[in-house]
């Protein structure tokens, strides 16, 4: 189902007279008395990264719909705007969206150099704006006050699995190859930084471009006398490139480990016995038993047909958050002040565990180490380990962290690359 | 009559933000911003008959010069403005030496090729470039100590400059030196024959033509207050040729129409139509098939004949 800027009030009317019932005096007055909260969605649904960007449209749709278009006992009119990737549109579609239809609030957009696109312009029209878009400077040296996350920065789910590795399953020797855009330098960075600050060597780093067509190059690079691979891959290049290591019979004679959005549960639907086994790290599974977390699951996968990953549950949880938010102000969100300061005050039982923010807009939260298994007869990624409260600075101290230079290809300088 | 005809054209745009929200004259701007681009490669397409498939290149140099500069460096915008047209011109003259080595698809490929070039470089130097980060944080200067904040008062001085621009580049092309340009293009063994230095001519077309790229890239990089290496890709230098090719090749009104298009269907008609892509690759077959030398010629002939029927 598709809904481009299709308003979503229907039923509204013969509901908020329900719902009026029920709910306190005040509320009803305000939901019957005030327009509807105007809810804008930046997403991507076309180009390289559209099936992420559908999942996000697809999450918030349907919590939208469970709640009957209403948060806080104020209708939500949700607009959609397709960024196609590109942030020279991006911005145009932000300006589309705040200045034609005077959103409240924004979720999204994806990727990071969107969000960084439109920073100083969120600046300039103070929107409040909930974002998956992972960019470490976002919540990090350039901190922007109109925007939270719920999902999770590149690197902070990195850290946990690097440590993971040198410790738990005692790796010495590891190779990291990601895609070559900040999202993947910078989830690399994180995870070599940890690594190696428990005894852990990187050997060889390596950059595949994001579209590269064919990863036989990088597979025939690989060395040979490590323990494992680090994947930090987005989209579906992980799932590919994970496929292209076993048609080379590889699968069986190195270890892979993954990042948040390497076998990410969109991709894992596609995936034989091959992956059963292999690692990832995220702030999120679909196979995360909690009753919450279940009902949504389950509900997603009954309308689309596969299990929510990365992007589908972090849109949710940005709707959680923005709805508790908006209860906090009972659904005033014409101050944005307020609701920008509610947003950043939320602290709840999400369907990713518990989220709090930080003083620069970042989750605090649970951060999940998952192997892939078979379970009624599909592939999930079951949580094998929770590292409880994972900020974006890891254990490192605040102050250090960011007088450091951003993660990058070159920060931190690797140290035991061998050629 | 004709005069008359566009100077009401501009006073109509020029009171566009007087009549319309902050949205529609950030639209303006950006249609302004990719004809004055259009213009600058028609020049090279349409009147040298030189395709080239990396134009983009010289927009992308002067708008990460310009952002660099005034970032990193802190230099003063107008040291920016002058360092970011110098340095893109002397490199469009450099590039010019390379590219025209060859004509057709040659020229395509190497101008393809330079492009990518600069696009890599953008994307892997980043201690300069911040890579697939890009450079935030560029403030649009005061002029005369009037703000250029407000969407309205950067329209009208893209305006002012897409003006210039305009009269400037149509100046280049009706001078006698367009004429022996559109020489070398229809008859290149003739014009050598005739005397005249056909290379000389395509290469300081070819200088000229990256100068008004060069502006259009500080408009943009002003506009955007950001700068990522996307501006540089493959898709934006096609995007750019489609325009030139769809409005009319060779034609001043051409360039103009086909960047109001293709600007039009990307952010404004995205909104309506999911498959937009489709509509716009819809929208080019017909325009090939209808009007294969582009909407302004077709446009033209469709006038002429219809008064030819009248009398």
């Amino acid at each position: 189902m598709t809904i481009s800027r299709r308003h979503l009030i229907q039923g509204a009317a013969g509901f908020a007279s329900m719902a009026g019932l029920s709910a306190g005096v005040s509320t009803r007055a305000l939901a019957q008395s005030a327009e509807p909260m105007r809810l804008g969605l930046l997403t991507v649904k076309t180009g390289p990264l559209a099936s992420g960007g559908i999942d996000m449209e697809r999450a918030l749709t349907m919590f939208l719909k469970e709640r009957n278009n209403e948060l806080a006992g104020r209708k939500v009119e949700l607009i959609v705007a397709d960024t196609a990737g590109v942030p020279a549109t991006a911005r145009t579609k932000t300006q589309e969206l705040v200045e034609k239809n005077k959103v409240h609030a924004l979720v999204g957009p994806l990727a990071a150099f969107e969000a960084l696109a439109i920073d100083d312009y969120l600046r300039e029209v103070k929107i409040p704006t909930l974002s998956v878009a992972a960019a470490e400077d976002m919540t990090q040296r350039k901190p922007n006050p109109w925007f939270v996350r719920g999902t999770s920065s590149s690197a902070q789910c990195a850290h946990p699995m690097g440590e993971y590795c040198a410790k738990e399953l005692g790796y010495k020797r590891m190779i990291t190859i990601g895609d070559d855009i900040a999202f993947g330098q910078e989830m690399s960075a994180g995870f070599q930084r940890t690594f190696e600050d428990n005894g852990g060597k990187i050997v060889q780093k390596l950059f595949p471009p994001l579209t590269a067509p064919d990863y036989g190059t990088y597979v025939a690079q690989l060395k040979n006398d490590v323990d494992a691979i680090f994947l930090a891959f987005a989209g579906s290049n992980g799932f590919r490139f994970v496929r292209q290591l076993n048609e080379y019979g590889l699968l069986s004679k190195v270890k892979v480990v993954g990042g948040m959005t390497a076998l990410d549960e969109a991709v894992l639907r596609n995936m034989g016995d091959e992956a059963l086994g292999i690692i990832t790290t995220c702030w999120y599974s679909a196979d995360l038993n909690t009753p919450m977390n279940t009902k949504f699951a389950t509900a997603f996968r009954d309308q689309f047909k596969y299990d929510p990953g990365f992007y589908a549950a972090g849109t949710y949880v940005e709707g959680q958050v923005l709805e508790a938010a908006m209860t906090a102000t009972k659904g005033n969100v014409e101050d944005k002040e307020a609701l920008m300061k509610a947003l950043r005050a939320v602290k709840m039982e999400t369907v990713r565990g518990p989220v709090r923010f930080d003083e620069f807009g970042n989750v605090v939260g649970d951060i999940y180490i998952r192997k892939v298994a078979r379970k009624d007869g599909r592939l999930v990624n079951q949580v094998i380990k929770t590292y409880k409260d994972v900020s974006q600075f890891w254990t490192y101290d605040q102050k250090a962290f960011l007088a450091a230079p951003v993660y990058s290809r070159e920060s931190p300088a690797a140290k035991f690359l061998e050629n | 009559m004709n005069k008359v005809l566009m100077l009401l054209f501009v006073a109509g745009l020029a009171i566009i933000p007087l009549v319309s929200g902050d949205f529609y004259i950030n639209l303006a701007t950006q249609i302004l911003i990719a004809a004055v681009f259009a213009l600058s490669l028609n020049l090279l397409v349409g009147y040298g008959g030189l395709t080239s498939l990396g134009h983009v290149a010289f927009l992308g140099l002067s708008a990460y010069i310009c952002a660099w500069t005034s970032t990193k460096l802190g230099v003063a915008p107008l040291v920016a403005i002058g360092l970011s047209l110098v340095i893109t011109t002397i490199m469009s003259a450099l590039f010019g030496l390379i590219a025209l080595r060859a004509t057709g698809l040659g020229f395509l490929m190497i101008t393809l090729a330079i492009s990518q070039v600069l696009w890599g470089l953008a994307y892997r130097w980043a201690s300069v470039t911040n890579g697939d980060n890009g450079i935030s944080g560029l403030t649009r200067p005061s002029l005369f100590g009037l703000s250029l904040d407000s969407a309205s008062s950067f329209y009208w001085l893209t305006l002012i400059i897409s003006i210039f621009a305009f009269i400037l580049m149509a100046a280049f092309a009706m001078s006698a030196f367009g004429s022996s340009l559109q020489g070398t293009r229809d008859q290149a063994r003739r014009m050598r024959a005739l005397g005249y230095n056909v290379w000389l001519i395509r290469w300081i077309t070819f200088i000229y033509s990256g100068f008004w790229a060069a502006v259009a890239g500080l408009l943009y990089v002003y506009y955007n207050k950001y700068i990522h290496p996307s501006a540089l890709s493959v898709t934006a230098s096609a995007e750019a040729l489609l325009a030139v090719i769809a409005g009319g090749a060779g034609t001043l009104g051409g360039p103009i129409v086909g960047a109001a298009l293709l600007v039009f269907l990307k952010n404004y008609a995205s909104s309506f139509v999911e498959r937009w892509n489709m509509l716009l690759g819809f929208i080019f077959v017909l325009i090939v098939l209808l009007m294969p030398d582009g909407i302004v010629p077709g446009v033209q002939r469709l006038i002429r004949r219809m008064r030819g029927a009248q009398s």
